[in-house]
């Protein structure tokens, strides 16, 4: 009998089970469930960006790409970056085509910690910066965010996590799950702390393109952090592509470069199919989002609307697709909350907890789901709060 | 209010406490622009989009060309008006190109169409063409896609 837990390293042992799981399972049971649980966009990739992965099919494109990504993608992704953000990146050489976000995020800590460095990771946030980072001997040091100051992330508050070994500060806005986003001068003050420090900022702007109100603004926009900031981004949640798993990364040529060569031993290239649906989402894509941000925005303030009627109090959301309802008049822990929900009226919703520190006390609820299911949702909710 | 309109366009089962909410005003700003876009006929109806072909009842819907000789003074409007009026037209659009008018109307039967084209609508003074082409198969109308969609599995199930 082989015993895989000696087998298994230690460090993946230790990670922990995403906390979200758990609610998909019992749902799975329950024929008249709602679920505001999963953060992926209820859209459909628009057709002429899937006709665009089928033509490349039919033309015959199947083999690898260069590593870094197609060149024409490169070049439309830096087009896309100065027209809707003001960035200025090469595409050979300050441009990597990722496999999603994701992979974006773990090549930037792989090509940068050494054993025992920190990692600043403001929370609550999305599950996977802290396993990614203990999974190669870093250290995740989480900085709660609080609902006060808009869920964004303090000068104070980082100057106050910051250690001589310090080595990055993930900036993950507009953020999953709170909807905070750092205002311009939000980042400057936090520059102002990072300058003259070798940290480096990792920023996961996946949600870039969902803000309301106000426009995105990247660290990499800030005077002197342009040479410290590693800009995540990918076509998941803007063009509702999530299936495709098409991401990149932007940010100075020698991090560019060693993140190039991690990713050519790791994955070789992203997928072709989807490189060629991408750069139809670069080029011809900025209607669609507008015509799914409109759609959000209206849903998103029905569900804000909608909790804070029922007596929930609901820091209204500046980005993403989530509402970040506290619970505590309730009585309930958030994990409490989230069982009975989902027991008695089949409702799923996340338990802040499960997004690290500073998570307690709130439920994630996504938006990205028909008014119907909204408001079905709502009404539900009313009964439960009533049997509490 | 122009968001509003959208919002209707979409799904006019929406209620005026969902729209204040998602258009960022009240229920009684909603109420009294919905007033007034009926009143001006901004929006002249409200109406289901039905596949007929999942119920037991008959339907044939055809769309007919229509060639017609304008009328002085009247243009195409006095002849559209006495096309419209009939029950049986379900829509009418004046077209540019190679013919004029574009007839839709919809009936239980074929013949019922057929008497319809050559009774009413081929006779009719100033028409001088008709070509009626019977809709086989409705795939899409109003943006809602006719056949069910296949689902792909979720990420998170069972496993």
């Amino acid at each position: 009998m082989m015993d895989y837990k000696q087998i298994l390293s230690r460090r993946i042992q230790e990670v922990p089970p995403s906390g979200i799981r758990k609610y998909f399972d019992i749902m799975a049971e329950m024929d008249d469930a709602i679920s505001l649980g999963v953060g992926e966009p209820d859209f459909q990739t628009p057709w002429h960006i899937r006709d665009a992965g089928i033509y490349s099919l039919e033309k015959g494109f199947t083999k690898y790409t260069p590593n870094a990504g197609l060149s024409d993608l490169r070049r439309a992704i830096c087009r896309y970056l100065k027209r809707r953000f003001d960035l200025e990146y090469q595409p050979i050489g300050q441009t990597l085509v990722t496999v999603g976000g994701s992979e974006g995020l773990d090549l930037a800590f792989r090509c940068l910690l050494e054993p025992g460095d920190e990692v600043i990771i403001p929370t609550p946030s999305f599950v996977c910066y802290g396993p990614l980072v203990s999974m190669i001997h870093g250290v995740p040091v989480y900085v709660e965010t609080r609902v006060e100051n808009e869920f964004r992330l303090t000068a104070e508050e980082l100057k106050a996590a910051i250690t001589p070994r310090t080595k990055i500060l993930v900036l993950p806005f507009p953020n999953n799950p709170t909807g905070g986003i750092m205002h311009r001068e939000d980042l400057e003050a936090l520059a102002e702390v990072l300058r003259g420090t070798n940290i480096m900022v990792v920023s996961d702007e996946i949600y870039a393109e969902l803000t309301y109100g106000q426009h995105h603004v990247s660290m990499a926009n800030i005077p002197d952090m342009y040479e410290r900031t590693i800009v995540i981004n990918g076509f998941s949640k803007a063009y509702s592509m999530t299936g495709w798993r098409m991401g990149y990364v932007c940010g100075p040529k020698e991090l560019i470069a060693a993140m190039t060569k991690l990713h050519q031993y790791g994955i070789m290239s992203a997928p072709t199919t989807s490189q060629y649906a991408a750069i139809e989402a670069m080029e011809h894509g900025d209607r669609d989002i507008e015509e799914m941000k409109q759609e959000y925005d209206g849903r998103r303030r029905f569900l804000v609307d909608g909790f804070r009627k029922l007596g929930l109090d609901c820091f209204e959301p500046r980005g993403a697709f989530y509402v970040f309802p506290c619970i505590r008049s309730t009585g309930l822990s958030s994990e409490e909350f989230c069982d009975r929900f989902l027991e008695q009226e089949h409702v799923a919703v996340i338990p802040g907890n499960a997004f690290g520190p500073g998570g307690e006390g709130f439920v994630r609820a996504c938006y990205a789901a028909s008014m119907k299911n909204l408001t079905e949702a709502l009404n539900r909710l009313e009964r439960f709060l009533g049997t509490l | 209010m122009k968001q509003l309109l959208q919002l209707l366009e979409n799904d006019c089962t929406l209620t005026p406490a969902q729209l204040a909410s998602m258009t960022g005003s009240t229920q009684e700003d909603v109420a009294a622009a919905i007033a007034d876009y009926e009143k001006n006929r901004v929006i002249l109806g409200y109406k289901a989009i039905v596949d007929w072909d999942r119920t037991h009842r008959e339907s044939v819907t055809a769309l007919i060309e229509v060639k017609v000789t304008p009328q002085r003074g009247d243009g195409f409007d006095r002849i559209a008006q006495r096309i419209y009026q009939y029950d049986e037209v379900e829509s009418l659009f004046l077209m540019s190109g190679s013919f004029d008018f574009t007839v839709i109307i919809s009936g239980r039967t074929l013949q019922e169409v057929a008497r319809f084209v050559g009774e009413k609508l081929a006779p009719m003074e100033g028409v001088t063409g008709t070509a009626t082409h019977f809709i086989l198969k409705k795939y899409k109308e109003k943006h809602l896609i006719f056949p069910v969609q296949e689902e792909q599995e979720e990420r998170f199930v069972l496993e």
